[in-house]
């Protein structure tokens, strides 16, 4: 018998059912589109995530105080405790390498803002003007503050989009003085809305020279620094020397710790991409329920055609090609119901992308091959038995029923 | 030529042996005409179901032109059936989803002929047998008659020496099983060996030789 013949003699009883082909093969169809879609959710939200860290420039280390670690038992000895700050002078010694294009140092406070009658409590970070560059922020009018010698506490101040509404109004802020705790800053710009940094809405913050914040702080120490490597390529020599830098400042110890903006994203990128294999996985559940009802149908279509499989192994079919003959329906079936499937699939992440442009949900190629694997394999799987009892049927028995 | 030698056959009716064939010897001549005849349960559809290798013997021995057949694989017996008999049977057991071309095409297509050849020569049997306006209708729309011609068409389209009928009219109004018996003489004249099982007295006599089964035995084997 020839493959072809096998594949249209079985697509003809397909069609002899339609009804039986249908169902079947919309539950093929949602257990692939299934797959497709949440495989797509998945990495949507982990481009989304990736994009969001990437956007903040992948060549970035931050540094912070204090190391995590284990101290001894021995008497008289400080367990896992940083006793040195980050000061602003480390932040400075850092600038001077020839690894390193831009530190920004930052500290941040909570502060009373206020111009005119009204006031509101808002996050104050100190840094420097590299900070703009460093994190990729946009300026809406005026300017970022000043270049210039960090240690000077100059008093002006950057301001957020919400905080101009609601401090200015409808009034032009630039040039205002406002006063931040007991001190008077002059504003001499306003931040772009719309971001989200370091998890702060910078539409709601206030921006002062570091040297301003440490005083109206009255503190020394810095929360972080941020150091933006030259190359992406030269991230781990800057991570060496970031380290060896802060050893020697700080009397050979290291009690700073230095993390990567890649270690953190390449952390999220696998706890996300193991989220999309768990959903995919999940999903795929559903296939082999979708192969246990191909079984199901491919049993009943055994006895409902008892005759016509008597009548073929009368006029010579062998046992083989009866067996052929019914997993190449179960094949065909699977194909049909896995490609609207797909359909499906795509159809239901390209809606998802229409709703939500930041999600870029698009199936990966791994899960739409496993996917079609998977539900062919199950029917093929599943009609075995039922193909190997059409083929053991007695031809007399089931040619003496009508 | 087909040899029956010592042909046993025994079902298992529950906890009971049920002897549908008991030491059967017979000797079929190619081109022979014969009918086969008994009450029901004597044994002779289960004879013929041998003869076409849909059932196994108990025991004995059945040569087909010289080769003992039983003994043959499952792939080697539909081989068998497919080239050296054709079968024909009471209730035509046409595919009800394939017009009267595809069924009569049904044993090229597990032979494996190319699909012109199979087209031609179904056509050609098809309007040999008057049916070549009918060859795209499905059963359904087919009369009885045309449906055991058409039946015909598909138990003689691989050429065989060998044609089995069943009760092939016992479906059939008088005329149309006229025309049928006809067909199947005339297939006869051309030198087909014929075997038919019949309850109908008058077609049993029209065969040039007339075996009478009575409980798994041959108990009458006239010839004319």
């Amino acid at each position: 018998m020839r493959a072809l013949d096998v594949v249209g003699f079985a697509w003809g009883s397909l069609r002899g059912y339609p009804g039986r082909t249908v169902l079947i093969g919309i539950a093929m169809a949602i257990g692939v589109g299934a797959v497709v879609v949440l495989t797509a959710l998945g990495e949507g939200a982990r481009g989304y995530v990736v994009n969001q860290f990437a956007s903040l420039g992948t060549n970035l280390l931050i540094v912070f105080p204090g190391r995590t670690e284990t101290g001894g038992a021995a008497p008289g000895m400080f367990v896992g405790q940083t006793p040195r700050d980050l000061t602003l002078e480390d932040a400075l010694a850092l600038a001077r390498s020839p690894l390193i294009t831009r530190v920004a140092p930052l500290t941040v406070g909570s502060a009373l803002v206020s111009y005119g009658g009204r006031s509101r409590e808002a996050p104050v970070l100190g840094t420097t003007a590299e900070w703009l560059a460093i994190r990729h922020m946009e300026m809406a009018t005026g300017h970022f503050l000043p270049a210039g010698d960090p240690r000077a506490a100059a008093s002006v101040c950057v301001i957020g989009a919400k905080v101009r509404d609601e401090l200015f109004g409808a009034e032009n802020a630039v040039g205002k003085w406002v006063r931040i705790g007991d001190r008077r800053y002059r504003v001499i710009g306003v931040i772009a809305s719309g971001g989200v940094n370091l998890g702060f809405n910078t539409d709601e913050l206030v921006m002062v020279p570091v040297a301003s914040a440490q005083a109206l702080f009255n503190i020394q120490s810095l929360l972080r620094v941020l150091v933006e490597a030259r190359t992406r390529d030269e991230i781990e020599a800057a991570k060496r020397h970031t380290e060896d830098v802060l050893r020697t400042r700080h009397e050979g110890e290291l009690d700073v710790t230095v993390v990567t903006q890649d270690a953190v994203l390449a952390t999220f990128d696998r706890i996300l991409r193991a989220l999309t294999l768990a959903v995919g996985g999940i999903a795929g559940i559903s296939l082999a329920v979708a192969g246990i009802l191909i079984m199901n149908v491919m049993l009943i279509a055994v006895s409902q055609r008892r005759q016509e499989i008597g009548l073929l192994k009368a006029v010579g079919a062998t046992r083989r090609q009866i067996r052929a003959v019914f997993l190449a329906e179960a094949m065909v079936l699977a194909v049909l119901g896995a490609l609207a499937g797909l359909v499906l699939g795509y159809a239901g992440s390209f809606l998802i992308r229409q709703l939500y442009p930041m999600l870029p949900a698009l199936a990966p190629a791994w899960a739409v091959a496993a996917a079609l694997l998977t539900a062919l394999s199950t029917s093929v799987v599943f009609t075995l038995l039922p193909a190997r009892r059409a083929a053991r049927l007695d031809p007399v028995l089931a040619l003496s029923r009508r | 030529m087909i040899r029956l030698e010592q042909l046993d056959r025994i079902f298992q009716v529950g906890d009971q042996q049920v002897h549908a064939l008991r030491d059967v010897n017979l000797r079929i001549d190619k081109g022979e005409y014969l009918s086969l005849m008994g009450p029901s349960g004597s044994g002779k559809s289960t004879l013929l179901n041998i003869i076409g290798l849909l059932d196994r013997p108990s025991s004995g021995r059945y040569l087909l032109d010289g080769r003992d057949v039983t003994a043959l694989s499952d792939e080697q017996q539909a081989q068998v059936r497919r080239e050296k008999i054709g079968f024909v049977f009471q209730f035509f057991h046409l595919i009800a989803r394939l017009s009267a071309q595809q069924n009569v095409e049904v044993p090229m297509v597990l032979g494996g002929l190319p699909p012109a050849e199979r087209a031609r020569r179904a056509r050609e049997l098809l309007e040999r047998y008057g049916l070549g306006n009918r060859a795209h209708h499905r059963p359904e729309q087919l009369s009885g008659g045309q449906r055991q011609r058409v039946a015909i068409a598909r138990a003689t389209v691989m050429q065989p020496g060998v044609l089995l009928a069943d009760e092939p009219t016992g479906n059939l109004d008088r005329a149309s099983g006229q025309e049928v018996i006809g067909l199947l003489e005339a297939l006869h004249e051309q030198g087909t060996t014929l075997i038919v099982v019949t309850h109908d007295p008058a077609l049993g006599q029209r065969a040039h030789r007339r075996l009478r089964l009575v409980d798994g035995s041959i108990d009458q084997d006239v010839r004319t």
